[in-house]
């Protein structure tokens, strides 16, 4: 692993990963503001004001891209420059090309967040970008892989480190998802509509082969990456057992690509599509967990360090939600399950208890390691850290218990008969069960939110403390000079 | 026996290697979907959307209701009893993209056509709490308000063609058109007609309730009154269906 000492800037591209760095900040808080804004729309809907642009349908797509692709994105290309010039010991293959995926990043981002307020979607989720923003982003995706790939071949050590191997299946499944998921005819060279190429039962298959695997790679493959390099360093121990990262490794990549139709369970998919995706989702827990052991068990010898690393406590507990929501997708996974839970808010709660608990936290862990290193400084104050990981993880129980509640009982109430063999409930009964739980969801948000806003001002001080170090370092410098 | 040692000191092995197992699921999966004949039902009476319907659906799209509304109903009872006979694959054959959706924050609607009265969905999406008190759901009030723009839609038309759905623009796809789905139907799928067509639906219906305007409203109503009604489902056995399961 790297040994060279911090903020090399002559070794080392950091400039790139601050950059991604500071907008995955910015796009957290917006994206993750903008989801306690819609989820305040479902319980108080006058916040709609009939305003186009931020009704809920217009809103949505804005909230999971900035989080997913915005905060997740730029988290993502941010920490994998850094791992893999650490662990390569080698500089980017190319300054300019890493510019470039930043800029066409984060322009793919906000176009695509302006154009759903305007109404421009292909209406899948998680892909609901446009056609051009699709180019857009096409083009980013080739130039990273390519940086990626000849900056691994400019390593200085024979091997690939582990965390290299989830960002390279990351980019290679993203690259095929998109390609596949995006084929659509455009109206025009000057129109932003277009109609997806497949119809129907195919075209759902094919969304949610992307969707889902959009969670697998874009969601946990490329996290684990993060978790393989950030665990280890921060517990300042070696990855607990390399045999169990190639098993997992490879039944994860695998195995992942199959599930997608569990999002398709009772509908007018083929059963045999949808049993297959049931069978390998059950699977699929057995290379989850062997992540989830393998990072956890890193820590074994050094568990005192969650009694006083607020760090390692991000790390830990981000890997203790993967591991509960990856038991919790198999378990939805089941046809008797998912009849109950489809439709309803516990599959929301599901994502969050996976992109608050897992994602958000093992990036707010990362961020609290990478960030001090990359300013060559120490964070502005642990004791904020301490309090953004008791508001997150306040946030995301109060967040997954309501949407537990929300949807199982409407679950339970739209199956229930009376005894006259008649429906007990109208469809709008459960709409107004789920006031309550939609109130207490947005409140958990609103702690997750505030928890970042804390993470943002703690980091703002720690980069700002870093300039005027560096200032007053060049100061005494110049002094000397002087004198001398 | 390759040792995993040759894999990871090779860059180019690895990424060939993840590609091969990361595609597999996706061929198997997907791949026999366009094959299986049985994928889709054989049934009748299914045709592409006319040009107001379109743009109805287009608006559907654009505001984002498929997050809300699922357009897919399962084989359960209670689901029988509140939205009717579960949907089959070929109700969505012309759909580009699906809209069947993930989440019921509303009911399905994949057979709300023909439920209600013009009249309710227009008062229902101007203000849903006007006719139903306990809704979550938005107001659109900006619907009735706005002329739909239709300017374009012998392009989108022909997009749709391109993906493969059967308007017609030449005499051969008009009569194809016409022995596929009857005289009326084909005479609504014909391109070089679109505008005329989608002025007559709109005006002669008047959906709306605002006469000789044509609006945003008119469309969206027309194409949730035509959802799930296409299909006749007296005249097909039960077991029919389940033999495509």
């Amino acid at each position: 692993m790297g040994q060279a000492g911090t903020g090399s800037i002559q070794q080392y591209n950091y400039d790139i990963i601050k950059k991604f760095a500071v907008m995955a900040l910015v796009w957290g808080l917006l994206g993750m503001a903008t989801g306690v804004y819609i989820a305040s729309e479902l319980a108080w809907p006058f916040l709609n004001f009939d305003i186009p642009q931020i009704t809920f349908g217009r809103l949505r797509p804005v909230h999971t891209t900035l989080v997913i692709f915005g905060f997740g994105g730029s988290a993502l290309f941010a920490t994998s420059y850094y791992v893999v010039q650490r662990t390569c010991q080698t500089r980017l293959y190319s300054d300019w090309m890493a510019v470039f995926t930043f800029w066409g990043w984060q322009a793919a981002v906000a176009l695509g967040a302006v154009s759903y307020m305007f109404g421009y979607t292909q209406s899948r989720e998680y892909a609901e970008f446009e056609w051009p923003i699709d180019l857009i982003i096409l083009v980013t995706w080739v130039v990273y892989f390519t940086l990626y790939i000849q900056t691994i071949r400019r390593r200085s050590q024979p091997h690939i480190y582990v965390a290299n191997w989830f960002y390279i299946a990351f980019i290679l499944v993203i690259a095929l998802l998109h390609i596949f998921n995006n084929l659509a005819v455009p109206v025009g060279l000057f129109s932003m509509k277009s109609y997806s190429l497949f119809s129907g039962v195919q075209d759902a298959m094919t969304q949610w082969w992307y969707g889902h695997n959009a969670v697998g790679f874009f969601l946990t493959a490329a996290f684990l990456g993060m978790m393989y390099y950030f665990v280890p360093k921060q517990a300042g121990r070696p990855v607990y057992s390399y045999r169990l990262s190639i098993v997992h490794f490879w039944a994860l990549a695998f195995l992942y690509m199959w599930v997608g139709a569990h999002h398709l369970h009772w509908t007018a998919l083929p059963d045999w599509t949808s049993t297959l995706a049931a069978t390998f989702s059950i699977m699929l827990l057995l290379p989850s967990w062997g992540g989830m052991i393998n990072g956890i068990m890193t820590l074994s010898g050094a568990w005192e360090k969650l009694r006083t690393d607020p760090i390692m406590l991000f790390l830990i507990t981000s890997l203790s939600f993967y591991g509960m929501s990856t038991f919790e997708g198999p378990l939805m996974s089941l046809k008797s399950v998912n009849a109950l839970s489809h439709y309803t808010d516990w599959t929301i709660g599901h994502v969050h208890s996976g992109a608050l608990g897992w994602v958000a936290m093992v990036t707010f862990g990362s961020f609290y390691h990478m960030v001090p290193r990359l300013y060559d400084t120490r964070i502005y104050s642990t004791r904020l850290i301490y309090l953004h990981f008791w508001l997150a993880t306040i946030g995301i129980v109060l967040y997954i218990t309501s949407m537990w509640v929300a949807g199982i009982v409407q679950g339970l109430m739209l199956r229930s008969f009376d005894d006259y063999g008649n429906l007990s409930y109208t469809f709008v009964e459960s709409v107004a069960f789920l006031h309550k739980p939609y109130v207490w969801r947005a409140l958990g948000g609103l702690f997750f939110v505030s928890g970042v806003a804390v993470m943002v001002f703690n980091m703002f001080m720690t980069i700002r403390r870093s300039r005027s170090e560096a200032a007053e370092l060049e100061a005494r410098i110049a002094a000397k000079m002087a004198r001398a | 026996m390759i040792k995993h040692e040759s894999i990871e000191t090779n860059a180019a092995l690895l990424v060939i290697l993840t590609l091969i197992v990361v595609s597999i699921g996706g061929l198997v999966e997907i791949v026999p979907l366009f094959y299986i004949d049985d994928t889709v039902e054989d049934v009748e009476g299914v045709r592409p959307y006319t040009a107001l319907e379109l743009r109805g659906r287009d608006i559907y799209q654009r505001e984002g209701c498929y997050l809300c509304h699922s357009q897919m109903i399962r084989p359960f009872r209670d689901e029988l009893l509140r939205y009717g006979h579960y949907s089959l694959a070929a109700e969505s054959q012309y759909d580009h993209p699906f809209q069947w959706g993930s989440k019921r924050t509303g009911p399905d609607l994949a057979r709300v056509g023909g439920k209600y009265s013009n009249a309710w969905h227009v008062a229902h999406l101007n203000n849903p709490r006007d006719v139903v008190p306990q809704s979550i759901m938005p107001n659109y009030p900006w619907l009735l308000q706005t002329d739909l723009d239709y300017s374009d839609i012998q392009e989108r038309m022909r997009a749709l063609k391109r993906t493969g759905v059967p308007y017609s623009e030449t005499q051969q796809e008009y009569d194809a058109n016409v022995a596929e789905f009857g005289a009326a139907a084909a005479d609504q799928l014909d391109i070089l007609h679109a505008e005329e067509n989608l002025m007559h639906q709109a005006l002669t219906e008047d959906y709306d309730g605002q006469r000789g305007r044509i609006t945003e409203m008119d469309a969206l109503v027309a194409y949730l009154q035509v959802l799930g009604t296409m299909v006749d489902f007296s005249k097909y056995d039960e077991g029919y269906f389940a033999d495509f399961r």
